[in-house]
């Protein structure tokens, strides 16, 4: 069943991170990395903030993280109404960087959602672009 | 160059009113406070050729006081701002930028009377990286890194819950805060979820109010005394992180509070242990724990267990948060400037829950959700030697 998520706000993407939700409306989950110092980096921009390098490449990351931590909202935000108590959560990628993100495909409740469980990248709409969401793992890391 | 001791606050006040205050915009409430911190100095608007504010442009605001300011700083960081005009402030008056400056805060964050948008811009890196995710203001992001902190360190909700309690043994003591009312661990518990883990008792309200300070040279307060003892600035600090919460580099500590406060320890020449009096931003229950740890105060995961011993209660050894806290004194929406305003009383000994001998206060804020941080440490005459 497609929810309608028309109504959840939605990111508007700036020259430095197009490259990013190009690869989410695809379906990617992208990152960068600097050529120069090898760091890995979220949220996109145009230089590497550890190094300063504009040399960065993206690639796509594997989708596979870890339930970093979180907070489950009992107040729904616009477009939230159906899924209030809902876990607003930071998962940490296994290529290093931490994103906040939503956790489906689970009871979000504190009972389920253990603290570094295993988790893989999905997507959903938000207006015209797709945001990266996660599930449990199907096979665990 | 150092501004340590160089520089003191003659005034302090806050709005005539705070908590709910309908009938006054959010510029009313700065120029309000402006004008009682002013008379509590023994100046005048006249006196003033400095100006900082945030929340409402220092422009605005001294113009409609009748001043027209050659300092100016619009320093914007959240509800840490104000510490952060006092750290500039010192530093402007130490090399002759300004004589007197005046520190002004007015906000309707409950009224919502002249208070001007709340949220942000689609485009920015939180409306592209967290707003999509249902995020609904401070209470679904700020505590955000409670339950890693909780894992890591073995913070317990009991103790996370035991803030909100030692809080109100002050409060109950202060005329003006807004919640009174002792409460239990058990009354925060049964206290609606708002963003499990926090419970509304663990959340700050939303109040109206202002407050102002005015600095001046030490030398000039010694040629010049006024109506109160002068509060010395003895060492400040600042420090910005992120401007996202979820992008902060561990969840379970505050980078911006480390840097902040070991600029101010080191100028203040002082340790943990020479502070009589404290004060930690508190939107939310865990910033005091956060605070005492990245501070130096107690040890890693030792600061749940030390504010639920009654260490920082009435009579325990580290009085914090003795207006109640924005737990329940009030809370503006920046709520730094109260703060400040705390320490000042603490330190001229006219706090209504007054700590004895105070010499030595230092106030920790914090600006956005972990966003920045600033420190600032006053004391008596005496503490500034």
């Amino acid at each position: 069943m497609v929810r309608d998520t028309a109504q959840k706000a939605a990111p508007t993407p700036t020259p430095d991170t197009e490259p990013y939700w190009e690869g989410t409306r695809r379906g990617e989950l992208r990152l960068q990395r600097c050529a120069s110092c090898s760091n890995v980096f979220f949220y996109p921009r145009s230089a590497c903030p550890r190094c300063g390098s504009s040399e960065v490449a993206w690639f796509t990351a594997t989708g596979h993280g870890r339930l970093h931590t979180y907070v489950i909202s009992h107040r729904a935000a616009p477009g939230f109404e159906d899924e209030v108590p809902y876990a607003i959560a930071v998962v940490e990628l296994e290529e290093g960087p931490r994103l906040l993100t939503n956790i489906v495909g689970v009871s979000n409740t504190p009972e389920a959602l253990e603290l570094d469980m295993d988790l893989e990248v999905d997507f959903e709409p938000r207006g015209d672009q797709a945001v990266p969401v996660f599930r449990p793992a199907s096979v665990p890391r | 160059m150092s501004t340590r001791a160089g520089t003191v606050i003659v005034g302090a006040a806050e709005s005539e009113r705070i908590g709910t205050v309908p009938d006054l915009s959010a510029l009313q409430l700065h120029a309000d406070a402006a004008r009682r911190a002013i008379a509590d100095a023994g100046l005048t608007m006249a006196d003033v050729d400095g100006i900082a504010a945030a929340g409402q442009s220092p422009i605005a605001v001294a113009h409609y006081l009748g001043i027209t300011p050659t300092y100016v700083d619009g320093t914007m960081v959240g509800g840490c701002s104000y510490l952060l005009h006092v750290r500039h402030a010192a530093a402007a008056i130490a090399a002759g930028l300004a004589d007197v400056v005046l520190i002004t805060h007015g906000e309707s964050g409950r009224s919502r009377v002249g208070a001007g948008p709340r949220w942000g811009d689609p485009s920015s890196p939180q409306g592209q990286f967290e707003a999509p995710y249902g995020t609904l203001g401070p209470p679904t992001m700020f505590p955000l890194g409670v339950l890693r902190f909780m894992k890591e360190t073995g913070l317990t909700h009991e103790q996370l819950a035991s803030v909100a309690v030692a809080q109100r043994r002050w409060s109950s003591q202060v005329p003006r805060a807004k919640f009174r009312e002792l409460i239990t661990v058990d009354d925060v518990f049964a206290s609606p979820m708002i963003a499990y883990p926090m419970h509304l008792l663990e959340c700050c309200p939303q109040t109206d109010g202002g407050g102002a300070l005015v600095l001046t040279s030490a030398e000039r307060a010694r040629a010049m005394p006024g109506p109160k003892p002068p509060v010395y600035v003895l060492g400040t600090g600042e420090a910005a992180e992120t401007p996202l919460v979820s992008m902060m580099e561990d969840f379970t500590s505050s980078k911006a509070f480390r840097r902040s406060s070991a600029r101010a320890f080191a100028e203040a020449g002082i340790g943990t242990g020479d502070v009589d009096h404290l004060m930690i931003y508190d939107a939310f229950a865990h910033l005091p724990i956060y605070g005492l740890e990245d501070l130096g105060f107690v040890g890693r995961g030792e600061a749940g267990a030390f504010i639920e011993e009654g260490h920082t209660s009435p009579g325990g050894r580290l009085p914090l948060n003795t207006n109640g806290g924005g737990l329940s004194y009030t809370h503006t929406g920046m709520y730094g400037m109260f703060l400040l305003l705390e320490s000042v009383r603490q330190v001229r000994g006219e706090a209504p829950a007054q700590v004895p001998d105070v010499e030595v206060s230092l106030a920790q804020g914090v600006g956005g959700m972990f966003m920045a941080a600033g420190t600032v440490i006053l004391g008596t005459q005496a503490a500034a030697g």
